[in-house]
């Protein structure tokens, strides 16, 4: 971890095709967050949406990295993974689309809620994908209400 | 409604979390699927589920849930039992199948999660 007067970072690796311990970066980012006294509220969207893309990565790609910041005036989670990458990004985020398997499924994922979801409760989010490559989520979450990002 | 007036409608089991039984639940949401619950749920909300692996567990504390009730007899593993003690999440499972747990409780006037105005 890098601090800074000003900033927070910390970096996670994500491991694939696990699913017992799917979760676990983002109770490690839950944790911090309420160490360093974010609002519970914030906390709950941020941890939401980084629980969905933690099991997207866990679902779909091979490994992945996480990038935390936090500054004053924001949480920013990048999330960069090697996989599969997604060709059709907008059928990708529309409600109920999903390619998950059975076995995805029966672990209570892949409903085709994930992404849509991580934009529900992100207050900025960006994704781009390569195909065959893998696929970088930004989620942002402002600290500062009068930021208009 | 108390978290103990809920198991004895339910003929509930407590799996953990004995001493939370006088807490006060407000609202009910129920769901196998943990995309969907992290979608619709508000905190504070009690857990309804036949979804019984570890994710179940992880979801509930990422919603602030006040509690989990497992259906048709589900229980966690012991890992999932563990983490459920450590975040001090109350589990209880009953043997009813999900559409009679939730009608016994909503008809018993415990409202769901989309009847409940809560800001986050």
């Amino acid at each position: 971890m890098k601090d800074s007067e000003n900033e927070l970072s910390k970096h996670y690796t994500i491991a694939s095709a696990d699913f017992s311990r799917a979760g676990q970066v983002s109770t490690q980012i839950k944790e911090l967050l309420q160490e360093i006294g974010i609002t519970s509220s914030i906390i709950r969207r941020a941890v939401i949406a980084t629980y969905e893309a933690e099991m997207n990565v866990v679902m779909y790609a091979e490994e992945a990295e996480l990038f935390l910041t936090v500054n004053p005036e924001k949480i920013h989670i990048r999330i960069e993974d090697k996989g599969q990458g997604i060709t059709d990004i907008n059928l990708a985020m529309q409600e109920g689309f999903s390619t998950a398997t059975d076995e995805m499924r029966e672990m209570g994922f892949g409903a085709g809620m994930g992404l849509p979801n991580i934009k529900r409760n992100a207050d900025k989010f960006n994704i781009s994908s390569i195909p065959g490559k893998g696929t970088s989520v930004d989620i942002i979450f402002c600290l500062n209400q009068r930021e208009n990002y | 409604m108390k978290l103990q007036e809920i198991k004895d409608l339910l003929k509930a089991e407590v799996i953990c979390g004995e001493d939370h039984l006088d807490i006060e639940i407000e609202f009910a949401g129920g769901s196998d699927l943990m995309s969907d619950v992290l979608a619709f749920s508000k905190p504070g909300i009690l857990l309804l589920t036949g979804l019984s692996n570890v994710q179940s567990v992880r979801t509930a504390d990422f919603i602030e849930a006040k509690g989990i009730i497992y259906v048709r007899g589900k229980m966690p593993d012991a890992n999932g039992i563990e983490m459920a003690k450590t975040l001090g999440i109350p589990i209880l499972s009953t043997k009813h199948m999900m559409y009679k747990t939730c009608g016994i409780l909503y008809g018993s006037g415990l409202p769901g999660v989309s009847d409940i105005e809560k800001t986050e």
